[in-house]
């Protein structure tokens, strides 16, 4: 490897917030006309060294060079003069405007806002294979089409260093497999990109490089043809890697719930789920496959009673709970691990053992009758902090101090209590490190087991193949195909998903 | 419990000391860019105040303080009830002319006034809550027209149904309870009723801390998609909390109507201006039983020892409405900085604590 070849290297990279060490010693060779992955577990670090490398942040020590000339990195500016640019796992992009309004946007002064522009956009689009047209709206653009202009975006503002934060998690199989080769083009045309993800099949599908993040700093590199995934999750993690495995049935014949031609319309009468019928038997998995955004989050509300729907009925047992609101159907028995723990499922700045009573407000042990029990809410606050192994030095400690995965710990924690009879499962790994997503896998397979009725949703095909004892996909607030977990294979679902035919 | 740790503690005390420190400098800096001395203003306000100001001193906080309970059951649940003012004017003219009325005797008539009052000033308070759940009416913008309505209502029906008097109008006398004299009688009494005041301090901290309606009170103040989420109905709480809020306030003047004041009269024995306090005095002592207490003393003591100022200085009463208005001021920003200050405390604490643990088990 020459001097010359080397796009980007970080040199003993630390900073530390009050408290917590993000980065130290962190040391990253980038080569010109390669790609880099770049993997960890949540919280191993990458984030801030993606912000650093991308002038958000300032690293408290060590030395970042580009093209072998070290530089200092204030602001994104900065990055962007020095040829590093970035596109973030949420795109940001103005839906009203135009492929190319958005290209411009902040960068006229390139090649201004007409034929200049338009041109140099179908250079890069025609370059790399990315198919934009510049002047269709992006609300009409899908979210493969959306992450290409986030990429073109960077390009047109001059980038041959690119960091793809997460890039493969909003896309489906086939769309990935696009993805990668638009970055093969992107490598091939000498520029760096620094791949993000920690989905391990995939990195060794792409990366010409990869680096190991653990506990804030790097602890190894691989190389790609030689490792095995096994090899990289035990760097990774430092143990084992978990999968979820599909244990022998335990699906009984007693249904649990059940929805019948269930339609909800939005304020402007358009459906947002169209005649659902599902029915979930205690003792099973019901795993709902969909591209975000295609009504999972509509079904839950609805099923939760957040939503109460247009048509259609909703039986929890024998029981028509469809006009029931959301507290009658938790003090039934219905389980909730919602999408986004912030929004539906802790109060950040309240305690642990007040987060206990949350959502359980009416119920053994946190009331009794019209009073709050706080001894029996805190003994049992600590009974799920030792079950569920949530890490925080205390029950009084605020929900906002606690990390991701401790956060979801406790929320899983407290959603088993009580032997509800159903469980509503939003993504419920989503963000957690590696040993949590095993022990929430375990707990939910343990209550399976018990007889509990679990309706799973997921964006981690794996997850939903593994844990499901059926599958069924959603598309457009249709349900659109039941697959057997047992057979179905990531590309069947992402087929389904999209609508398409089997790849 | 929580432990009682002096860090602690101390950074609870910080808001209200950085906000006082500010108050009384930009207050020293007035009176001294109008041309008075502000050495003379000071010592004339923190000379201790003689008996009759003392009583006057606890019979305002009582007041002061029930106002604040009133505000503060709106914030904890993230509602801006601006309107205690209409909704205690309101009911303190209905409760006064029942009483008036005369149609029970003694302890019962004030016994059914005080729950009127409660009544009027939840219903029209509900108003609010019912507009903002039914049509999406910001609470803000429909308790500030509620007041000017009320005290327009009120206006009339005094009017109409009032003991006209050479150029007053008022309801009719009622008979007072009598209250405590600590001092001489000179120096007035403390009214019976300032036991209102205790009895919704308590009862705040009893409904916040210890039963389910406060908890899913504080939890829709919270975050309002959470405490939907774990089944609290967001239209019942608001209009509940609102008319909660409104029969809290409709007791505010209560003491002084059966203390002092016999009559309900506009401009005259009614003390209008409370409702403001009170939401100012909320937001000074942080909607908390105690710190709310402090306030309204503090605020009741500035307001009687201004009092002092029209004989003792040149300086007009009026300042202490410059020295109240900046402690507000400076409190509410205080505190963020230091809540900020305290959750990266307590960020640093956990990953700490965590930090030796993940080593130790490395």
């Amino acid at each position: 490897m020459t001097q010359e070849s080397v796009a980007v290297e970080l040199r003993g990279i630390g900073k530390r917030f009050p408290g917590v060490i993000a980065n130290h010693d962190v040391d990253l060779t980038i080569r010109a006309g390669t790609v880099h992955a770049l993997i960890g577990e949540n919280g191993a670090g990458k984030s801030t060294l993606m912000k650093i490398l991308y002038g958000v942040q300032k690293p408290d020590d060590g030395t970042i060079s580009i093209n072998g000339r070290e530089v200092a990195l204030r602001t994104p500016t900065d990055a962007i003069a020095n040829g590093v640019g970035m596109v973030f796992q949420h795109f940001m992009l103005a839906d009203n405007l135009t492929v190319l309004e958005n290209m411009v946007l902040g960068a006229e002064k390139l090649h201004g806002i007409g034929d200049r522009a338009r041109a140099e956009i179908r250079r890069i689009s025609d370059a790399f294979g990315f198919g934009l047209q510049p002047d269709v709206l992006v609300e009409k653009l899908g979210v493969a089409d959306r992450q290409r202009l986030e990429i073109a975006k960077v390009l047109y503002r001059g980038a041959r260093i690119i960091i793809l934060d997460e890039p493969t998690a909003v896309l489906v199989p086939q769309e990935v497999d696009a993805l990668f080769a638009n970055l093969r083009e992107l490598r091939n045309a000498g520029n760096a990109v620094l791949f993000i993800s920690h989905k391990l099949d995939e990195v060794l599908d792409i990366a010409d490089d990869i680096t190991v993040m653990r506990r804030g700093t790097t602890v190894g590199t691989a190389d790609p043809r030689t490792t095995t995934k096994r090899e990289l999750a035990e760097l990774m993690v430092g143990s084992e890697l978990p999968s979820p495995e599909t244990e022998e049935s335990t699906v009984t014949d007693t249904v649990q719930l059940t929805l019948a031609d269930v339609t909800l319309a939005d304020e402007f009468g358009r459906n947002l789920l169209t005649d659902v019928s599902l029915s979930i038997r205690r003792g099973e998995i019901l795993g709902i496959a969909g591209v975000e955004g295609n009504g999972q989050a509509e079904l839950v509300e609805t099923i939760m009673g957040m939503r109460i729907p247009g048509a259609g009925r909703i039986h929890l047992g024998t029981e028509d709970v469809t006009h029931w609101h959301t507290r009658k159907l938790r003090e039934a028995g219905i389980g909730y691990i919602p999408e986004d723990r912030h929004r539906h499922g802790l109060l950040l700045d309240a305690p642990l053992w007040e987060n206990r009573i949350l959502g359980h407000q009416t119920q053994a042990p946190n009331a009794k009758g019209p009073w709050i029990n706080r001894s029996g809410a805190r003994k049992d606050t600590q009974r799920i902090v030792t079950e569920y192994d949530v890490r925080a030095p205390g029950i009084d400690t605020p929900a906002r101090a606690l990390s991701g995965g401790n956060q979801q710990k406790l929320i899983v924690g407290r959603e088993m209590s009580g032997d509800p009879v159903l469980l509503i499962a939003s993504h419920p790994t989503r963000g957690v490190d590696v040993g949590a997503q095993a022990a929430i896998w375990d707990h939910i397979k343990r209550a399976r087991r018990a007889g509990l009725a679990v309706l799973l949703i997921s964006a981690d095909l794996d997850e939903l193949i593994g844990l499901s004892d059926t599958i069924q996909v959603i598309l457009r607030g249709r349900l659109v195909g039941t697959f057997d977990p047992a057979s179905v294979t990531p590309q069947d679902l992402g087929a389904a998903m999209t609508g398409g035919e089997a790849a | 419990m929580k432990s009682f740790n002096p860090r602690a503690i101390g950074l609870a005390l910080l808001g209200p000391a950085i906000a006082i420190v500010a108050s009384v400098l930009v207050t020293t800096l007035v009176i001294a860019a109008v041309g008075s001395s502000p050495g003379d203003f000071w010592s004339t306000m923190f000379d201790f105040p003689k008996p009759r100001s003392r009583v006057d001193i606890i019979n305002q906080t009582a007041m002061i303080y029930t106002a604040a309970v009133a505000a503060a059951i709106g914030f904890r649940m993230g509602l801006f009830n601006i309107g205690l003012e209409g909704q205690y004017t309101l009911a303190s003219y209905a409760a006064a002319a029942f009483a008036g009325g005369a149609y029970l005797s003694g302890f019962a008539n004030v016994f059914v006034s005080l729950l009127i009052a409660i009544a009027v000033g939840a219903a029209w308070s509900a108003i609010a809550g019912i507009l903002k759940t039914t049509r999406g009416v910001s609470e803000v913008i429909s308790t500030i027209m509620l007041n000017s309505i009320a005290i327009t209502l009120v206006g009339y029906l005094l009017n109409k149904y009032g003991v006209h008097e050479g150029n007053t109008v008022h309801t009719t006398r009622i008979d007072l309870v009598s209250g405590w004299t600590p001092f001489e009688n000179r120096d007035g009494e403390i009214w019976t009723l300032v036991i209102i005041a205790i009895l919704a301090g308590v009862g705040f901290w009893v409904l916040l801390n210890k039963t389910r309606f406060g908890f899913d009170l504080r939890a829709s103040g919270q975050s309002e998609t959470v405490a939907k989420a774990s089944g609290v109905n967001p239209h019942r709480m608001i209009i509940t909390a609102m008319a909660l809020s409104g029969g809290v306030a409709g007791l505010i003047w209560m003491p002084a109507l059966f203390g002092k004041a016999t009559n309900f009269g506009l401009g005259t024995t009614f003390q209008a201006g409370l409702g403001f306090l009170g939401i100012a005095v909320a937001l000074l002592g942080r909607n908390r039983p105690i710190g709310m207490l402090f306030g309204a003393l503090l605020f009741a003591y500035l307001s009687v020892k201004s009092n002092d100022l029209t004989f003792a200085t040149d300086v007009s009463p009026s300042i202490v409405q410059i020295t109240q208005g900046v402690a507000v001021l400076a409190v509410v920003v205080a505190y963020e900085v230091v809540r900020r200050w305290r959750a990266r405390l307590e960020q640093r604490v956990v990953s700490q604590e965590l930090g030796t643990a993940t080593e130790a088990t490395a």
